[in-house]
């Protein structure tokens, strides 16, 4: 993850092409325009935030990226991949089953609800994936899983079954259980949204901490303080487009749109 | 309200930590109509033990005889718990598959599902165990192969009749095989919806918390969707099991003799004390199914791991595997 570009802030500046492509993205449940041509780049280390009101389309973006929504427009590429199609001749044909899942595998989720396997204790929830999808070794990938329940502070609790955790832990669980798989980029739908207020910080940090990493990150979120300290880059959504986007002292600081305005004003009321 | 409640009943709260009202010791609500149950119940209950011990029709010495006899436990091993095991395995897997192809995308398989249950739940058990029995009138060899395979081998002058295997129905015609498959056909039918109901139990976010980590759709429903249908999935499971053992007395119609309730009928009969006979079978099938029912409650523990409160042993076998790890 440590290249020899200048480093900005801890994180190296965005060169080469980007991680994440998304060109013209359109999405419609049942007639109803949720995405309306969305754009964006993500390059390799950025975390990028993304904010808006609720049925902005900001989750559903997110769940295209990772094909949990297949697209209606337009074309998503992480890391040079074309996610969901294989485009022969300009002609596009859908994926296997198979080969999403492939692709899938070098993109973390981390969900709103958490969604931990609750028949599945601690550890088993995040050696599943490598030891199921990668066929990795068991001792190997218990040792990681190890390593990385306690970089988000559980080394003490790989035994427990998710329901006997706070709803902070399993997020951390679910945090460790996206990174055993090593992936290249990390998707946060609302991590914290679920919480109770005294148990977002500990979420928080260590998403701080994996920021610090080097890891590329899009997060949805309404935690303003985490999108103006840590993101590079925040977008606002509403409607289904993208209606701002820029450094967080910019957009969040210094807002242009009055629709950011309004919503910002309200986030800063409301907290 | 009690009057015997500690503290002096005084709502002042000027007097400080003193007055303060204490523990609880109250009178518990009284139940006399409790007590007039039990004493109903008992009356009744001394009836029956009564009627059992002073009618010597029951003659519970020759039950037990019989309950002993061979040919009684060999219908009660290889017709009652045998035909209750395989039939019950053939229906689980069975239903399962129906369930997970009812579930499906695809639209045939939908279709197969959704017709095989409606057949097989209008169909009687006793009628459909008569019918496989006397299928050798319709079929009395079974092939598998080409269809229409003697025409087609026919008028294009072939040695063979493009037959891949086949055996002869009446070779069967009255083992207990047909009757499991008899059963076990008709289980599947309530199988699949039982296990069609479990899997739909399951949160969507599971399903979508393993897409997300590269698992396919197999795997997905093996090691995340269906461990957690199975916790709704065993009770019912249970009870069916237990109707099964209750079922496999339908064997007669096959006609499979090798079964509990016939044997037990025919010592009655032979000894011209027919309830006897009964007794015997009855006792029998008390036993099973109490059997049954522990074994049901070890499973619905082992499915419902990780979910409400942890029994003291589970937890306690928890700390020794993570002080193993």
């Amino acid at each position: 993850m440590i290249s020899d570009a200048p480093v900005i802030a801890g994180r190296p500046a965005p060169t080469g092409p980007p991680l994440v492509h998304a060109v013209n993205v359109m999405k419609s449940f049942h007639g109803n325009d949720v995405l309306k041509g969305i754009d964006m780049d993500v390059h390799t280390g950025q975390v990028v935030c993304l904010l808006g009101p609720s049925g902005s389309g900001k989750t559903t973006f997110l769940r295209c990226i990772n094909q949990l929504e297949t697209i209606d427009g337009g074309r998503i590429w992480v890391d040079g991949d074309l996610m969901g199609y294989a485009d022969k001749g300009g002609v596009l044909h859908r994926l296997s089953d198979k080969a999403i899942a492939a692709q899938r595998r070098d993109i973390g989720m981390v969900f709103q609800r958490f969604n931990l396997f609750p028949h599945k204790t601690v550890l088993e929830n995040v050696m599943e994936a490598p030891i199921q999808v990668k066929r990795e070794p068991k001792k190997e990938v218990e040792q990681r899983a190890r390593e990385l329940l306690a970089k988000v502070g559980l080394a003490d609790k790989p035994a427990a079954y998710p329901g006997q955790l706070s709803g902070g832990q399993q997020q951390r669980v679910a945090i460790a259980r996206a990174l055993a798989m090593r992936p290249k980029l990390m998707l946060f739908d609302e991590p914290t949204s679920a919480l109770d207020p005294e148990l977002v910080g500990e979420v928080l940090t260590t998403m701080r901490e994996l920021a610090d990493t080097g890891m590329t990150m899009i997060v949805v979120t309404h935690e303003m303080g985490f999108a103006r300290d840590v993101a590079d880059r925040v977008v606002f959504m509403d409607g289904g487009v993208v209606v701002e986007e820029g450094p967080p002292a910019e957009v969040i600081g210094n807002p242009q749109n009055v629709r950011t305005k309004t919503f910002l004003r309200r986030m800063t009321e409301g907290g | 309200m009690s009057t015997s409640a500690a503290g002096s009943g005084s709502p002042a709260p000027s007097a400080a930590t003193v007055d303060r009202p204490g523990m609880i010791h109250a009178r518990p609500v009284r139940h006399p109509w409790r007590w007039v149950a039990i004493a109903i119940i008992v009356v009744l209950v001394a009836m029956m033990i009564s009627s059992l011990v002073t009618n010597p029709r029951w003659d519970f010495g020759f039950a037990f005889e019989i309950m002993q006899q061979t040919p009684v436990l060999e219908g009660l091993w290889k017709g009652t718990v045998f035909g209750t095991i395989a039939s019950m395995i053939l229906g689980v897997g069975l239903g399962v598959l129906l369930a997970v192809m009812r579930l499906s995308d695809n639209p045939v398989l939908r279709g197969v599902a959704f017709a095989y249950t409606w057949f097989f739940r209008a169909m009687p058990r006793y009628v459909l165990l008569a019918i496989l029995g006397s299928l050798g009138f319709l079929y009395s060899q079974i092939r598998f192969g080409v269809p229409f395979g003697q025409q087609v081998a026919q008028s294009l002058g072939l040695s063979t009749d493009l037959t891949l295997f086949g055996f002869s129905w009446n070779d069967i015609s009255s083992t207990i095989w047909v009757g499991i498959i008899g059963l076990g056909l008709s289980e599947a039918a309530y199988m699949a919806e039982i296990a069609r109901a479990g899997i739909l139990s399951v949160d969507k976010g599971q399903d979508e918390a393993a897409r997300a980590l590269g698992m396919s759709s197999g795997q997905r429903m093996r090691r995340i969707v269906l461990p957690q249908a199975m916790r709704v999935i065993v009770p019912p499971t249970g009870n069916e099991t237990i109707a099964m053992v209750k079922d496999t007395s339908l064997l007669t119609a096959v006609p499979v003799l090798t079964e509990l309730y016939y044997q037990a009928y025919l010592f009655g009969q032979r000894g011209f004390k027919i309830i006897p006979g009964f007794v015997a079978a009855t006792l029998w099938y008390l036993i099973i199914c109490s059997i049954l029912m522990v074994g049901q409650s070890y499973l619905e523990k082992y499915f419902g791991r990780g979910f409400g409160a942890v029994p003291k042993k589970t937890k306690e076998k928890l700390m020794k595997i993570e002080a193993d790890h």
